[in-house]
């Protein structure tokens, strides 16, 4: 495996850097060679983590910061976008996010972001960062066909 | 671009006319003061068209819940009109399109009020 390409930044725990999160990655999965549409879910998946990250885990503290990570990951099998967002706060357990598509939550007017990182993205998973905040990875496979464009032959 | 809206009243009916995004911040904003002023001023038929919404995010469907949770509160009806597909999509897979009322053309969308 090698990581072809790898981006950093680090955001500020402001409304704006919702937005900067979501051009930088689009950007980012653009140059990759995602297509629209999928530019566009991954755009929206890393604007949910960092909502969350804004919201629950820098609790909207300005002193906090949000650290987004992004590389693109090539294998010989499969080329894939893996994102990294990593917040101040105390971590959370997956378990105890109320499932959004339960009858008694539907009416909810928040709690899906988590659910919508899954529906955009491959692979999602929560693990307790270094600094003891949630770290969030999240993934997206490029097209086989692009994926193959992609290979040195 | 930031969410702008303009209403229109038809009859008893009120049509908000949104354009732009529907996200955190000034735009999820920006809708739930629009419906709670009609709400407030005695409005209980809205219709909301979102024709001209290309993107809707987490919080964006909190405010599109909360207006619908509002305005049934006050036995009031509230329409969704004209989604774009993104908007669609959010709403099918979240399992909202199903609460609720979603219309593609106007003239139908008022004629359907209670």
């Amino acid at each position: 495996m090698a990581t072809t390409q790898r981006f950093e930044i680090v955001l500020e725990t402001v409304i704006e850097s919702v937005d900067r999160a979501e051009l930088v990655v689009k950007r980012f999965a653009e140059a990759s060679g995602f297509d629209e549409d999928e530019v566009h879910r991954i755009g929206m998946a890393v604007r949910e983590g960092t909502i969350n990250a804004y919201n629950y885990g820098n609790r909207q503290d300005r002193r906090k910061k949000i650290l987004l990570v992004l590389e693109l990951e090539e294998r010989r099998e499969d080329t894939r976008m893996v994102v990294r967002l990593v917040d101040e706060g105390t971590g959370f357990d997956l378990s105890d996010i109320p499932d959004p598509l339960a009858e008694e939550n539907l009416l909810r007017t928040s709690g899906r972001g988590i659910f919508l990182i899954r529906a955009f993205m491959d692979d999602f998973s929560v693990q307790r960062g270094s600094n003891g905040g949630a770290e969030v990875i999240m993934t997206k496979k490029l097209p086989p066909s692009v994926h193959e464009r992609r290979r040195p032959h | 671009m930031v969410l702008r809206s303009t209403c229109r009243t038809i009859g008893d009916i009120s049509v908000l006319d949104i354009s732009g995004k529907i996200t955190l911040g000034e735009g999820s904003a920006t809708l739930r003061r629009n419906i709670r002023e009609l709400v407030d001023g005695g409005q209980r038929k809205i219709v909301l068209n979102l024709e001209d919404v290309d993107y809707i995010d987490s919080s964006g469907i909190g405010e599109l819940v909360a207006a619908h949770s509002l305005v049934e509160g006050v036995q009031g009806e509230l329409k969704l009109l004209k989604l774009t597909r993104r908007v669609r999509d959010i709403l099918q897979i979240t399992r909202l399109f199903t609460i609720f009322d979603v219309q593609n053309d106007e003239a139908a969308a008022l004629r359907n009020f209670r």
